[in-house]
């Protein structure tokens, strides 16, 4: 097995206390399997759970039950079962995250925003800023911007920001939560090219892509997420 | 210098809190809290007013002895120290060099009628610098680091804004490289734009210096910026822990999906 991720059925369910402890059952039997270079999508209308399955296995929600199989640092770990600081380490060194909306501090520039997970992993300021002003150079985010923050930003331009500073690192994992969204053509398709890149690369990829030309683009295998409804 | 989070040397924590506890009479302030916190890492406490995290802090940095169980640190020579048996001269050097402690209010860390670099200087002078121009050198460049116009060297905090006061009390915290800060409500009381520089800036140091770090806090969003870890506290129990985006974007707790729920739309 040469699996980056490999997952066995993982289950989420929300309790909701505030609302006299309604069970929201969200997923079950959550089960697939993703090789190096390729890009899984995973398909079902909008509250199938697809961005729940994202969020496990970045291990920002609990996973309830099953097994988050991810291989990191040559080893394959339980992602469902670690501590607090192996998934941080797993987040630094093996799995990148593109979120639909970005998340910045509020006054850190633009550039700093997209070089920070490069020189979070140790590498020089200088080479990592290079690096960030290169990727906002082909994702059309013009130059007079890099020194502010992004939070002024249009919505298509923040999440341009976002996806540079999620493809800046050479990690072997990437989740991909609808990254083309509020994107024109011409963006969408710097961001389909950088996926390709990705994939020669070997990165292994999960995404969530509404657009079905996008979709048809960088998908080489597709999960239905409605065959793991919870829901009775 | 880059974060420093993996690597063997911090494979061990710095600091164990084992079955600690409090009580005031019949009061419980805080019950059975155990964890270990490493090397360059985060650890925000939240709660609401009352929940007995400014306790457990001061349990924590042996300020206030505990009622039940213990804490220990890693001292510099490796090996792990029961706070409660130390010597006054370790205790000393644990206060005044290798620990830093951010009171929420400035006046109480700051010494408000002496010079912001005397404040600096000050820490440096207790731990036996002695060459005033190495001394003014470092307390400027610290100044600096903190945004505070060295041009105010030489004038007392209490003609400082809060913001700056603030940023005083984190330079003369930092100024003799501590590896575990303990701040108590560190952005409290200040405006929130002030805040942001702020949390901007204690993101950076902690990053750059690979501090360990205590947070109370009964601000989620800071705690959110700040800190890789969290625990929530209610009634002198911590009643959830974890990453701190798992906490708060999954959080099990009633308590905790209150307190989340609790926060307004900006």
């Amino acid at each position: 097995m040469t699996a980056m991720i490999d997952i066995a059925n993982a289950e989420k369910t929300f309790t909701m206390h505030l609302q006299g402890g309604v069970e929201l059952p969200v997923v079950r039997c959550v089960s697939f399997h993703v090789e190096p270079g390729e890009c899984v999508v995973l398909s079902g209308p909008s509250g199938a759970g697809k961005s729940s399955i994202l969020k496990m296995m970045f291990g920002n929600y609990r996973c309830d039950g099953g097994r988050i199989g991810i291989r990191h640092q040559g080893a394959m770990m339980d992602l469902a079962k670690a501590e607090p600081r192996q998934v941080l380490s797993v987040r630094r060194a093996t799995i990148g995250y593109v979120s639909q909306f970005l998340r910045a501090v509020p006054r850190v520039a633009t550039i700093d925003v997209v070089a920070e997970p490069l020189i979070a992993n140790g590498v020089a300021r200088p080479e990592a800023r290079e690096k960030a002003g290169a990727l906002l150079h082909r994702l059309n985010i013009p130059e007079r911007l890099w020194a502010l923050p992004p939070s002024t930003f249009s919505g298509g331009e923040q999440q341009r920001v976002n996806i540079a500073r999620g493809f800046i690192s050479d990690l072997p994992i990437l989740l991909l939560d609808e990254p083309t969204a509020s994107l024109d053509a011409a963006n969408r398709a710097v961001v389909v090219e950088l996926i390709d890149q990705k994939k020669r690369q070997g990165v292994a990829m999960v995404a969530i892509v509404h657009d079905d030309e996008i979709r048809r683009l960088i998908a080489d295998r597709i999960v239905d997420v409605t065959s793991f409804a919870a829901a009775a | 210098m880059a974060e420093q989070v993996c690597g063997p040397e911090n494979d061990q924590p710095l600091l164990v809190a084992e079955g600690l506890g409090k009580n005031y009479g019949r009061l419980i302030a805080c019950r059975d809290v155990s964890f270990a916190l490493y090397p360059g890492e985060v650890l925000a406490i939240v709660g609401e007013s009352g929940s007995g995290k400014t306790t457990l802090l001061q349990l924590l940095s042996a300020q206030l002895a505990a009622s039940a169980g213990r804490v220990s640190y890693r001292m510099r020579d490796g090996v792990l120290r029961d706070l409660a048996s130390l010597g006054e001269a370790e205790r000393r050097f644990l206060f005044r060099t290798d620990w830093g402690y951010v009171h929420q209010d400035p006046a109480q860390g700051l010494r408000m009628a002496v010079s912001a670099g005397a404040n600096v200087g000050e820490r440096l002078m207790a731990v036996g610098w002695n060459h005033y121009g190495r001394i003014r050198d470092t307390a400027s460049s610290w100044l600096e680091r903190v945004e505070i116009d060295v041009g105010r060297i030489d004038d007392a905090p209490r003609t400082y804004s809060g913001g700056m006061r603030q940023r005083l009390q984190i330079a003369r915290n930092l100024v003799t490289e501590p590896r575990l800060v303990f701040m108590d409500e560190p952005t409290g009381g200040l405006d929130v734009s002030v805040q942001a520089r702020l949390l901007d800036l204690m993101r950076n140091l902690v990053s750059e210096l690979g501090l360990a770090a205590i947070v109370v806090t009964h601000d989620l969003a800071v705690a959110r910026l700040l800190s890789h870890r969290v625990m929530v506290m209610k009634g002198g129990r911590v009643i959830e822990t974890g990453l701190t985006d798992q906490v708060l974007d999954d959080p099990r707790e009633p308590y905790t999906q209150l307190l989340v729920s609790s926060i307004l739309p900006a």
